[in-house]
């Protein structure tokens, strides 16, 4: 194996129709016009010097490496600048440009140190590389003059170093914080030979307002910026393309390895989701992987209240088997289930399925998608008949209006929210429907037209009251109605939204924000362009998130933004597999592709594979496992890389379902806070460890391949495998590709997919099969997948969770850049640094009324528990309304939200809880109780050999 | 399975399709009783529905009618 070497054409490409032919060094050359010289150069293989240029980024031409001579002009004109012309006769080398070269890479490398064998970046040094390719002997000024090489090193960030003393200050760092990143942390200070790469003003970097998204230290062609596991390590040897294992965006990276030690992440500028670029999470936190407290052996006990004991595979294994078939013997057929994992990969979540109906001879299956997006497959399977999101995120190129909605991108989506501010820097508008001023609403560049911040649990409301202005005033695409939806369901819902009380009037009351602004936003919607909707977990968990979903999906057909490049409604997935683990068969009700467990004729299809007879009746889901369990009718559960405990809404009602069962079942990384009320401990791997596929937001199937051997042994694959033969179940596969084979066999919208067309595709978009076998970057064409295009009528009922004299405010939940969902994985990184807990933001008036000041401990109670935090004081919240994030244990937000749940899918309504905050001491008497169940219940006795 | 909880959700499944035009909502309500809850939560609330069924709401309450005649498992067999 070696490195994977990506080409780097110097500038970005013209997206120009129009072509040019041109020579360069005697090649002719024929390329889109608009495209750089350099980049033209590149494609007929000719390699132009170059340093400030790197095609991530807009042309600078200020290193001056890059010069050519062309015919009939005078000069030697900068490449990277110079955009190609009809008949133009270039040259690349003479003796002419050499000797310039070779003046300027001396005047570099006379103020930059010479120490390149101790350098962390020998090897991978565009300088040195450049040294070499102009030919410099000799540098004839010595070292003795005014220079750079005593800057102080800035090491504050835990990731990567700035050495001032190796700067060239070519500003790739600060062009690719600008134009990649979209951040704008970094600028060039001074003038002249003052001239310094600069954080924030004149700060460290991590004082400053970078987002550690690594683009700068990729951007760079020396060591200034460079990764500490590099200086530490040493250059890697071997990379392996793979796909990250955080969010919904799923980025692909290369793996870049010394033997099998993981030197560092490197962005795949081939990965089609993500284009080269990173954020923290994928680019930085992996260390995880290695922590010192990831289990590697597989343990048992017979009570929770005893010490873990370390136990062999074959003993692990056995006892899931024969306590599960104790269990059923005992409690019947239906008192066991399992949970499947949005973290795992598709072919594990469809093993842990099969299981399940196979093994278990059940349909209690369900996801940790379930509490997130489930409300968007029931949604949008019954107005458009897909249950997935409509677009590729190459789509916002075209977009001219952005709603976003109930979604935070910059936090939680971050390289897509960097490409989705690129665009708004190019010009188009911005809308933000949110109860809290997120980052988007106003940053470097960017600015909402219109922020809607509504009381938490209106979605609906103000939905409709966007539909409501369009349809009253005229702003409807009727030509798209008349011809791709379902004219009677429209017209009913056109009377529907048409009433008063779906006026921006009337909604803006209950919602509590401006008519005007509704109808403005509404107005520019509607008229503004390509209009496109992206929307998160503030739409999806809440009583009404199916019914949101279906509005969104309303006013995405009445405006005729359906069907092409720039529109659409895109569902931001919160975690890697979220769409991948509901498209595998995840849910009770229904089989892989969305195919309901009632029909008959295709469940025999999947009952001649397996060679099993299926239940026709929906299993339980998560919500109904914990009532099931409280009521004593279910007993045993099988949860893969999912923490229940404390990601799932009202923790006391999830501890108390999980102290009625027999035997529980965790899978994972970490002994995490479900673990300490199993019965059961299976090691899980990392994505490093294991081959298989992740499928994004944009339903873009990509490869996940081993970089590693199991650290515990086994691949979580093999584990399912191992319980479902020891249940009696054989499935005997040998690799994963196998696994897919099946799922190909059996799912019409996986029809064409296989691992050698990911391999040779890079990724492919579902639906993939005779008619697309490239994949379908975007859906609803010509037709909707339903047929017509089907409106819903989406009538507003409050929640049945409200404020009163008790609970005065309401607490929405969500979370931020540097955490990942529960934070198992980020809390065990250098993350923690930029969140170590998780903090109630509350505004100024809320808190005065209350005697609480930035900092101090709050009590944050509700119907159902109580936590206590610290307050951070901040006017991004309304008054009324607080927020905070479930990255902690130590405060587990989820034992303040309620049993409240969407109508259609029980996805539970995290977003709206009624709550009072108070001034506090410190932790709750519950938090310190919690917290030594949790310290007793981790404990691992000591081998018997000792 | 608590019958109180199994009530407030059958009749928000109620209240989305009560409002909807050009289909019948008892049946829509009862088809997704049918589609999305496991037998023993249907069993529970048929079995709330002949002890008065207080709290359906009335369509929910035709809705829950009809699943009696829906071959309701105990959820142990």
């Amino acid at each position: 194996m070696s490195l994977v070497h990506e080409i780097d054409y110097g500038t970005p490409p013209s997206l120009a129709a129009e072509t040019v032919k041109l020579t360069i060094d005697g090649n002719e050359v024929t390329v889109p016009a608009g495209t750089s010289i350099m980049r033209a150069a590149m494609d007929a293989g000719i390699q132009v010097p170059k340093l400030c240029a790197t095609d991530s980024v807009e042309a600078f031409g200020s290193c001056r490496l890059c010069l050519v001579e062309i015919a009939g002009r005078a000069g030697t004109p900068a490449s990277c600048t110079t955009p190609v012309a009809a008949g133009m006769v270039v040259s690349t080398q003479t003796d002419r440009l050499k000797q310039i070269r070779n003046g300027v890479m001396e005047l570099y490398i006379s103020d930059h140190p010479l120490d390149c064998l101790t350098c962390a970046a020998n090897g991978d040094c565009e300088l040195q590389d450049m040294a070499g390719a102009v030919g410099l002997r000799e540098v004839r000024y010595g070292t003795g003059g005014e220079n750079h090489l005593a800057q102080e090193k800035d090491d504050s960030n835990p990731y990567f170093t700035f050495d001032a003393s190796k700067c060239i200050v070519c500003s790739r760092c600060v062009r690719a914080c600008e134009e990649v990143q979209g951040t704008f942390a970094l600028t060039i200070q001074g003038r002249g030979f003052d001239s310094k790469v600069s954080a924030g003003m004149a700060e460290k970097f991590i004082d400053s307002e970078c987002v550690s998204c690594g683009a700068c230290v990729q951007a760079c062609p020396t060591a200034t910026l460079i990764e500490k596991t590099v200086i530490d390590v040493g250059q890697p040897e071997h990379s392996v393309v793979t796909t990250c294992a955080y969010c919904g965006v799923g980025c692909n990276f290369k793996a870049e390895m010394r033997g099998e030690e993981l030197v560092r992440m490197v962005p795949y500028k081939d990965g089609l989701a993500n284009h080269g670029h990173s954020c923290v999470k994928g680019r930085f936190a992996w260390g995880y992987a290695n922590h010192r407290e990831r289990i590697l052996n597989p343990m048992i006990r017979e009570r929770i209240d005893q010490p873990w004991r370390e136990v062999s595979w074959d003993e692990a294994i056995g006892r899931v088997a024969s306590e599960f078939k104790r269990i059923q013997a005992k409690h019947g057929r239906l008192s066991i289930g399992g949970i499947t994992s949005s973290r795992c990969t598709n072919e594990e979540a469809y093993l842990v399925q099969k299981l399940v109906r196979g093994g278990f001879g059940n349909n209690n299956v369900d996801t940790c998608a379930r509490v997130c997006h489930s409300p968007t497959g029931y949604g949008l399977s019954k107005t458009y008949g897909t249950s997935a999101g409509t677009q590729d995120f190459d789509s916002v190129e075209h977009t001219d209006v952005v709603l976003v909605i109930g979604a935070n991108p910059t936090d939680a989506h971050p390289v897509f929210a960097s490409r989705l501010k690129k665009r708004l820097r190019q010009g188009a508008r911005l809308i933000v429907i949110d109860p809290r001023r997120i980052d988007l609403v106003r940053m470097p560049h960017v600015e909402a037209q219109y922020h809607l911040a509504l009381r938490p649990g209106t979605n609906a409301a103000i939905l409709n009251a966007l539909a409501h202005t369009i349809v009253t005033e005229g702003l409807m695409n009727e030509a798209f109605i008349r011809e791709r939806c379902d004219i009677s369901a429209f017209e009913h819902w056109a009377a529907f939204v048409s009433e008063p009380q779906n006026s921006p009037e009337a909604v803006g009351l209950i919602a509590g924000v401006s008519p005007e602004a509704i109808r403005g936003a509404a107005r520019l919607y509607a008229t503004g362009g390509n209009g496109a909707i992206y929307y998160g977990l503030g739409v999806t968990e809440h009583s009404q998130g199916t019914t949101a979903v279906m509005a969104i999906a309303n006013l995405a057909m009445v405006t005729g933004n359906i069907g092409r490049p720039g529109v659409g409604v895109n569902p931001l997935r919160g975690q890697n597999n979220v769409q991948g683990s509901c498209d595998m068969g995840s849910f009770p009700h229904e089989l892989t592709g969305y195919r309901h467990i009632s029909d008959g004729a295709m469940r025999s299809t999947f009952e001649e594979a397996w060679g099993r007879s299926l239940d026709g009746e929906p299993g339980l889901r998560i919500m109904n496992m914990f009532d099931a369990a409280l009521d004593g009718s279910f007993k045993g559960l099988y949860v893969q890389g999912e923490d229940i405990l404390q990601s799932d809404p009202n923790t006391h009602h999830v501890s108390a379902a999980l102290s009625a069962m027999e035997c529980v079942v965790v899978q994972d990384l970490f002994l995490n806070e479900t673990a300490t009320y199993a019965h059961v401990f299976l090691p899980g791997s990392t994505f490093l460890e294991k081959d298989g596929t992740f499928t994004n937001a944009e339903r873009r199937i990509n490869r996940v391949r081993r970089v590693m051997a199991p650290k515990n042994g086994m691949a979580d694959w093999e584990i399912t495998l191992a319980i479902a033969k020891a249940m009696g179940f054989d499935m005997p596969y040998s690799h994963p590709s196998e696994v897919m084979d099946e799922i190909a066999r059996l799912t019409p919208t996986f029809a064409g997919v296989s691992y050698d067309l990911l391999d040779k595709a890079g990724s492919v978009q579902w639906p993939c099969n005779e008619k697309m076998p490239l994949g379908t970057p975007v859906m609803h064409i010509d037709a909707f997948v339903r047929g017509k295009g089907n409106f819903i009528i989406t009538e507003y009922v409050p929640t049945d969770e409200k404020v009163g004299p008790r609970f005065p405010l309401l607490l929405t939940t969500g979370r931020i850049l540097s955490q990942y969902n529960v934070g198992a994985q980020t809390r065990r990184t250098a993350n923690v640094m930029w969140h170590e807990e998780d903090m109630l933001e509350i505004h100024p008036h809320d808190a005065e009324q209350r005697g609480v000041r930035d900092g101090d401990w709050v009590r944050l109670d509700s119907r159902t528990g109580g936590t206590a935090l610290r307050a951070r004081v901040t006017d991004r919240v309304a008054p009324g309304v607080v927020y905070t994030t479930f990255h902690h244990p130590d405060t587990q937000a989820n034992v303040v939200t309620t049993d409240y749940s969407d109508w259609a899918t029980n996805c539970p309504e995290y977003k709206v809880t009624a709550v009072q905050v108070a001034p506090s001491n410190g932790p709750s008497d519950w938090q310190r109780s919690y917290g030594e169940h949790a310290e007793r219940s981790r404990l691992i006795a000591k081998a018997a050999a000792e | 399975m608590e019958a109180a909880k199994l009530v407030m959700m059958a009749n928000q499944i109620g209240r989305f399709f009560v409002p909807q035009r050009d289909i019948d909502p008892v049946a829509a309500i009862a088809d997704h009783l049918v589609k999305f809850w496991e037998p023993r939560m249907r069993a529970a609330i048929v079995a709330h529905l002949k002890a008065g069924g207080a709290g359906l709401d009335g369509p929910v309450r035709e809705a829950v009618g009809r699943l009696k005649e829906v071959n309701v498992v105990n959820g142990l067999s």
